[in-house]
């Protein structure tokens, strides 16, 4: 794939919507993957102690499912300059053969004079927003 | 107990050198179920204009989480980490991580404040190969829940 140009892009331009399974096989692949073995992703016991309804997705896990919505889309990950994200509510995957889940759909909200585009992320989870902010700039070709 | 305002601007020395190596791009690609080839395959990566395989936009997580760490060993940061949560995650990229690269984290505290009775600490780690190339940095806000 090659890298979207300027041409190919406008404010208001929709990423294709992507909805990404997460099952608790997922999030210790994940934990052995990014070093992050906190108990609360992986541990029922503990994260009802500290007081979460059940085991969490890292927020990292969920970062990085929502980038593949704008890197898909990009053509090209490397496009992907700068992403920022703010951490609202917790993606509970349950241990019940199902597992949790998130849907990331992703609009373009600004394209600048530098070739740069902005595109703001909606990621939900059985309909509730889990990400408060979520804003990728893509450099395009 | 709330956070020392002096601490903004607190640099750490770098952290050891990280090798990246293809094998813990791909095993990061799968993680994170990305099939995109320019992780796995040197010649796909090569005609999408990138010298070996690069790493997913949030890789730098598995080097910057661990060189954050010495802000949590760090005695004058008294953050009850029973409390934390992560509150942001930035990365800004000058260019992908990739395959080959030699890497130097180096953490910095960005910023502290206290709002609505939390500590949120704000620590950023700059990466770099090391031969001093800016590769990104990763930037995260912490939030301990109620203990300012």
């Amino acid at each position: 794939m090659s890298r979207l140009t300027v041409a190919d892009v406008v404010v208001g331009t929709e990423l294709p919507e992507q909805v990404f399974p997460i099952t608790r096989a997922d999030l210790v692949r994940y934990a052995g993957a990014s070093g992050d073995f906190n108990p609360i992703h992986w541990n029922e016991r503990v994260a009802t102690e500290v007081g979460l309804p059940g085991v969490i997705a890292h927020g990292m896990l969920t970062m990085a499912l929502a980038a593949r919505v704008v890197t898909r889309w990009a053509g090209d990950p490397g496009a992907l300059v700068e992403y920022h994200v703010r951490f609202g509510r917790p993606v509970l995957v349950p241990d019940d053969g199902v597992g949790g889940e998130i849907t990331v759909r992703g609009r373009v909200a600004a394209v600048a004079e530098d070739g740069r585009a902005r595109v703001d992320l909606t990621v939900t989870s059985r309909g509730d927003k889990v990400l408060s902010l979520a804003r990728a700039i893509v450099a395009l070709a | 107990m709330a956070l020392d305002r002096d601490l903004v601007g607190r640099s750490y020395p770098p952290s050891a050198v990280y090798e990246v190596g293809r094998g813990k791009i791909a095993e990061f690609a799968a993680a994170v179920g990305d099939d995109d080839p320019v992780y796995r395959d040197p010649e796909a990566a090569r005609a999408a204009g990138h010298p070996d395989v690069i790493a997913p936009p949030t890789f730098a997580i598995a080097l910057t989480l661990e060189a954050a760490n010495v802000v949590l060993g760090d005695p004058q940061v008294s953050l009850d980490y029973s409390r934390v949560v992560h509150g942001e995650q930035r990365f800004t990229h000058h260019r992908p991580i990739r395959a080959g690269d030699r890497l130097v984290a180096t953490t910095t505290i960005e910023a502290v404040r206290s709002v609505a009775g939390n500590d949120m600490l704000t620590t950023r780690v700059d990466v770099a190969t090391d031969d001093g190339e800016p590769v990104c940095s990763a930037t995260s806000m912490l939030v301990a829940r109620g203990t300012a």
